[in-house]
């Protein structure tokens, strides 16, 4: 595995690397983790012109409360959301996908924002975010800018990023009410891709649900909000009845293709349990139960 | 000294000694053939076709000439003008080193450039020009063999299909009879899927070819240095005695490293054009698609009872995809191998077997991964079938087996296809693993379970393999009989050199054959340096696949330990000055009878050996034995596999593994409970995951780790290994192999788990690998 030939420069300030990148024209890619993007160039699907190697860059690598959000710094790796505490207490549905990431190997060194930047729809950070209704913060030259990850995500290996932009952290609402998540993942082994991921964020109110957050990974050109099930679930009576609702709106969402892992039939079925599932887990965490 | 206290002190036989080898392993300081860096090495990448099945029309290869770094460029037309375009296959076909009509795989060898560094080869690859014609691409082995299908192998003359063999074992008529006399006949039609060794190192060489002298010398990833030798002087040309093949640390064989590759003869003849190294290591994606694959089985079974589960007969058809070449490594009379072995365990008077190959635009291969020559693919067919048999008759399987089991007085057991089986007693075994398991506990479980809506499924496999080829009459590799070989010498010091025919790729060969010797001859293992792999140094062998290592070299290191044992009787009865007759021997140790102070060690007649040899007793304590087997040996137990199934998913999990060998004597059991530990894994993964298959332009998908899963310690099961003893009868050991048996008799275990959580669902088969979309997908059928 010899990938073609590529320069490479590791800058050790944010202002260099945004320089550098836009200096490198549409093939510079930036490097942190490089878990997805080392084995495509090993292969020469990928072949950038120049790497800008961020790891660095001093104060990118942090956790951090700050103003009813969660900050997580560009080189934060998965493994570094593995072992957070404020993560656990306060993220449950963060602290069920961190261990699911991959593989051992791989959470060592890829990072959050690198895989919500590498857009793919099989990545398991990108359902999480959109249930939680995270944010990142992007800076280019021009200057700096917030994108929903919503809005970041617009399909397979795409995002709406300028190729003169690196996302520096993404940001994540912390809830305020009563809240749990989780997220359960089918996979054929570990390190696999997901067959199926399933993310889910209730927030309790007085005894209903307020907010609800659930997507779905590897079941769409990009991951996909469940947008129905979010809207039939708040202000409902969290229970069985609503939960099996949300999962049969949850599937119709998906978008599944045919393909190695399943037909779509089977993949929107899996959606459909994990919802029902990671809803009722949820609830639990949240105190629902009690 | 007590024999049992002298017996421990040598640690040969029977003690879990640990590996000698790991401590170079563990360390890092292992050598294998890319740590190998020779004066002036040049590199070599080879282009591989993007296409399954295509008329190459012209290529250019002046950009990729003129690139820097480059050296050569070397195509088939260059090959053909040293005739060495094709070259023969191990069941006696051809195949194209580099292709010069047409490709018939994806990731057929088309060229290769040879250039200064690894990186610059592989730039120039991109700069290499060809125009494919593309023809219709054959995936489906049943469709190849269609009178009308499009001729994949028009190279050969008289070759008129895509049929590359017909085959047939056992006796027809007497199974037809049996089937008339039937209650039940049970069917089952399963496909063995294509899945692939997938050594930790990948295959590669460097060849260093003097242009002075002629002589080269190829570090090369073999399991059978001798038989390569052999194999390259009548490819190349070459003077056998100017070839030498050196194997240094192998990184896993599983059966790749049996064939002979493109890349080997086209690095060689590269060094032999430029006259300096070349080097050729495949990645992992080159491994994939283009070496030895294993099984690609489509079966048809058909298993005749009476009613009250007595087996009658069994008929089997089934079609190999052997991919664009024959390339299938067996013992040359067996074109489907061993599979005959498929009346496995059990009593069955009749039995045939009709097989047929075809030839599909699919790598060429069939490799024993893990296996005796296609045993596993027939060992996992009967005990299917004996599972659902068990199923239709409403027997519990445990019982439908112990009813038809070979009972032990009935060994030496002449099979309805020919085998002669040497021991057995097989239902010892399954008591053990069904009271390890605590099955009639476990039943009861499961009925629980069930009443929750739970899916709790126990299975069973006792197979038997057979192992250890030779003999020489009925077993040969292209021609060469499947002998094997060891040369011991012992130095005056009393320490010894062991060199063995057989090759180790991980199997702890340095040990357990320095254990053999300290039994047989009293020397301790840590004075017994075992060497192999460097056909300069180590008499001719077959190498190490088809758990053959022990029956044959293992037989033969005991036996010319035993001739020097010999020859040290005469010389401590010159020392002692008493006759042979009243000598006494101890591991390690001659004593007069009588007097047991009166005795010398093996090592005090090592030193006399060259220093006070007796009048006219040739000087020197060395020797060295080829060993013919006389039988096979053939090695049994019984797994059982519990699984619970996740409705609403379909995925399974193991929550038990209870294996049961038999292997006869054991060499060194902790070694034996490691290799049964990979087997267990690797049939674990072959059951769950494991598949390299084809969409319908014969694109290969299997060609990366992230495609091709393996499994690793995370989701591998715990296993609990036990064992019983049956000797084997003509071993000088009374040893079998055992290195293959939990690949072989596993994948049926797990499967037939699967199969036995939803059988009261009306679920008689799912396909290999077993995924949880296709668990899922039978639930859903069965439920309609």
């Amino acid at each position: 595995m010899y990938p073609a030939r590529f320069d490479y420069v590791a800058p050790r300030s944010l202002e260099d690397a945004v320089e550098a990148l836009a200096g490198g024209g549409d093939d510079a890619k930036v490097l942190a983790g490089g878990q997805s993007l080392i084995p495509l160039m090993k292969l020469r699907f990928a072949e950038p012109s120049l790497l800008v190697d961020i790891n660095r860059i001093p104060g990118l690598d942090g956790i951090a409360e700050d103003g009813g959000r969660l900050r997580i710094g560009a080189l934060v790796r998965h493994n570094d959301v593995v072992g957070s505490r404020l993560v656990a207490d306060r993220l449950p549905v963060m602290a069920a996908a961190a261990p699911l990431i991959s593989d051992p190997l791989v959470r060592n060194l890829g990072t959050v924002c690198g895989s919500l930047c590498h857009a793919d729809p099989a990545g398991d950070w990108g359902s999480v975010m959109l249930a939680l209704g995270a944010e990142v913060v992007a800076r280019s030259p021009s200057g700096e800018r917030t994108i929903p990850v919503s809005e970041l995500l617009v399909d397979t290996f795409t995002t709406s990023l300028a190729p003169d932009e690196i996302v520096t952290e993404v940001r994540v609402p912390l809830p305020q009410r009563r809240s749990g998540g989780h997220y359960l993942k089918l996979e054929r082994k570990v390190g696999d891709f997901a067959t199926v991921g399933v993310a889910v964020q209730l927030e309790l109110d007085d005894g209903r649900i307020g907010r609800a957050g659930i997507a779905l990974t590897a079941v769409g050109p990009r991951n996909v909000t469940a947008t129905e099930a979010e809207r039939v679930l708040a202000g409902a009576e969290p229970g069985p009845d609503a939960f099996a609702e949300a999962g049969r709106l949850a599937a119709d969402a998906a978008e599944p293709v045919d393909d190695v892992r399943g037909s779509a039939r089977y993949k929107r079925a899996v959606v459909q349990t994990f919802v029902e599932r990671a809803l009722t887990r949820a609830h639990e965490i949240a105190g629902g139960s009690r | 000294m007590a024999v049992a206290e002298q017996e421990r002190t040598v640690r040969g036989i029977g003690h879990s000694l640990r590996r000698h080898e790991d401590d170079r392993f563990i360390r890092g300081k292992g050598t294998y053939v890319d740590d190998i860096v020779l004066p002036g090495m040049l590199h070599m990448a080879i282009l591989r076709s993007p296409l399954a099945h295509a008329r190459i029309v012209s290529i250019d290869t002046s950009k990729a000439q003129a690139a820097e770094g480059v050296v050569a460029v070397i195509t088939g037309a260059d090959l053909a003008a040293h005739n060495l375009a094709w070259m023969p296959t191990l069941s006696g076909d051809t195949q194209a080193v580099f292709a010069t009509d047409k490709v018939r795989f994806q990731g057929q060898e088309v060229a290769a450039v040879v250039a200064e560094d690894p990186y610059l080869a592989r730039d120039a690859l991109q700069l290499i020009d060809v125009e494919y014609d593309p023809l219709p691409a054959l995936v489906d082995p049943h469709k190849a063999l269609e009178p009308d299908a499009v001729l994949i192998r028009d190279d050969k003359e008289g070759q008129t299909d895509n049929r590359c063999y017909h085959w047939e074992a056992g006796d027809p008529r007497a199974t037809d009879e049996a089937f008339a006399r039937a209650d039940v006949v049970v069917t089952l039609d399963t496909h063995y899927p294509r899945c692939h060794p997938s050594p930790m190192e990948t295959c590669g060489i460097v060849a260093d070819v003097n242009q002075a002298t002629g002589q080269a010398t190829l570090h090369m990833t073999s399991q059978a240095p001798h038989a390569h030798r052999t194999l390259f002087a009548m490819v190349a040309g070459l003077p056998e005695q100017n070839i030498r093949i050196k194997t240094p640390d192998i990184g896993g064989g599983f059966g790749n490293k049996v064939p002979i590759y493109p890349g080997y003869v086209a690095a060689t003849a590269a060094s032999l054009l430029l006259g300096r190294p070349v080097k050729w290591i495949e990645d992992r994606s080159e491994n994939l698609i283009s070496t030895g694959f294993a099984r690609d089985f489509h079966m048809h079974g058909e298993l005749a009872l009476t009613r009250d589960g007595e087996m009658l007969g069994l008929r089997v058809r089934l079609v190999s995809d052997n991919g664009a070449f024959y390339a299938d490594a067996q013992p040359s009379k067996c074109r489907a191998g061993l599979f005959h072995i498929v009346t496995g365990s059990y009593a069955l008077p009749a039995a045939h077997v009709v097989a047929d190959g075809a030839y599909t635009n699919k790598a060429p291969g069939g490799v024993a991964y893990r296996c005796s020559f296609r045993v596993t693919e027939a060992s996992f067919l009967i005990e299917r079938l004996v599972h659902n048999a068990a199923i239709e008759l409403g027997l519990d399987p445990a019982e439908l087996r112990r009813r038809n089991f070979i009972r032990p007085e009935q060994f030496p057991y002449t099979s309805a296809t020919g085998f002669v089986y040497d021991s057995g007693n097989y239902e010892a075994a399954l008591d053990l693993a069904l009271q390890q398991v605590g099955y009639d506990d476990l039943r009861e479980e499961q009925r629980r379970a069930r009443a929750e809506g739970r899916l709790l499924g126990i299975g069973i496999a006792s197979f038997t393999e057979v192992v250890g080829a030779g003999n020489h009459k009925d077993y040969d590799i292209a021609g060469i009989k499947m002998f094997d070989s060891a040369e011991l010498r012992v130095h005056p010091t009393g320490k010894a050199i062991l060199k063995i025919g057989v090759q180790t790729q991980g199997q702890g060969h340095e040990t357990t054959f320095a254990q053999i010797v300290a039994s047989e001859l009293g020397i301790p293992p840590e004075d017994v340096l075992v060497q192999y792999g460097d056909t300069d140094n180590v008499p001719y062998g077959l190498g190490t696949y088809a758990s053959r290592s022990t029956p044959t070299a293992g037989a033969a290191t005991a036996v010319i330990s035993r001739k020097l044992r010999d020859k040290a009787r005469q010389i401590a009865a010159h020392l002692l000055e008493v006759s042979e007759e009243d000598l006494e021997w101890d591991t390690g140790r001659f004593s007069v009878k009588g007097a047991p102070d009166r005795a010398v060690t093996i090592q005090d007649v090592a030193l006399a050996a060259y220093t006070n040899m007796p009048e006219g007793l040739e000087a020197g304590l060395e020797g060295v034995h080829y060993y013919d087997p006389p039988n096979m040996t053939f090695p049994f137990g019984t797994y059982v596999v519990v699984v619970e199934v996740d409705p609403g998913t379909g995925d399974w999990k193991v929550l038990r593994v209870v294996a049961v060998d038999d292997c006869g004597v054991r060499i060194n059991p902790m070694i034996v409970e490691g290799q049964i530990h990979g087997g267990l894994a690797e049939g674990f993964g072959i059951a769950k995951m494991e598949l390299i298959t084809f969409d319908e332009d014969g694109n290969c998908i299997g060609s990366n780790f992230t495609d091709y899963l393996l499994p690793t310690s995370w989701e591998t099961p715990n296993f609990e290994c036990f064992a019983t003893v049956t000797p084997s009868p003509h071993h000088p050991l009374g040893a079998k192999g055992v290195g293959e048996s939990a690949t072989v008799g596993s994948p049926a275990a797990y499967v037939n788990a699967v199969i036995d959580a939803l059988g009261h669902l009306g679920v008689r088969n799912i396909d290999m690998p077993v995924t949880s979309a296709k668990v899922w997908e039978a639930i859903q059928q069965a439920s309609r």
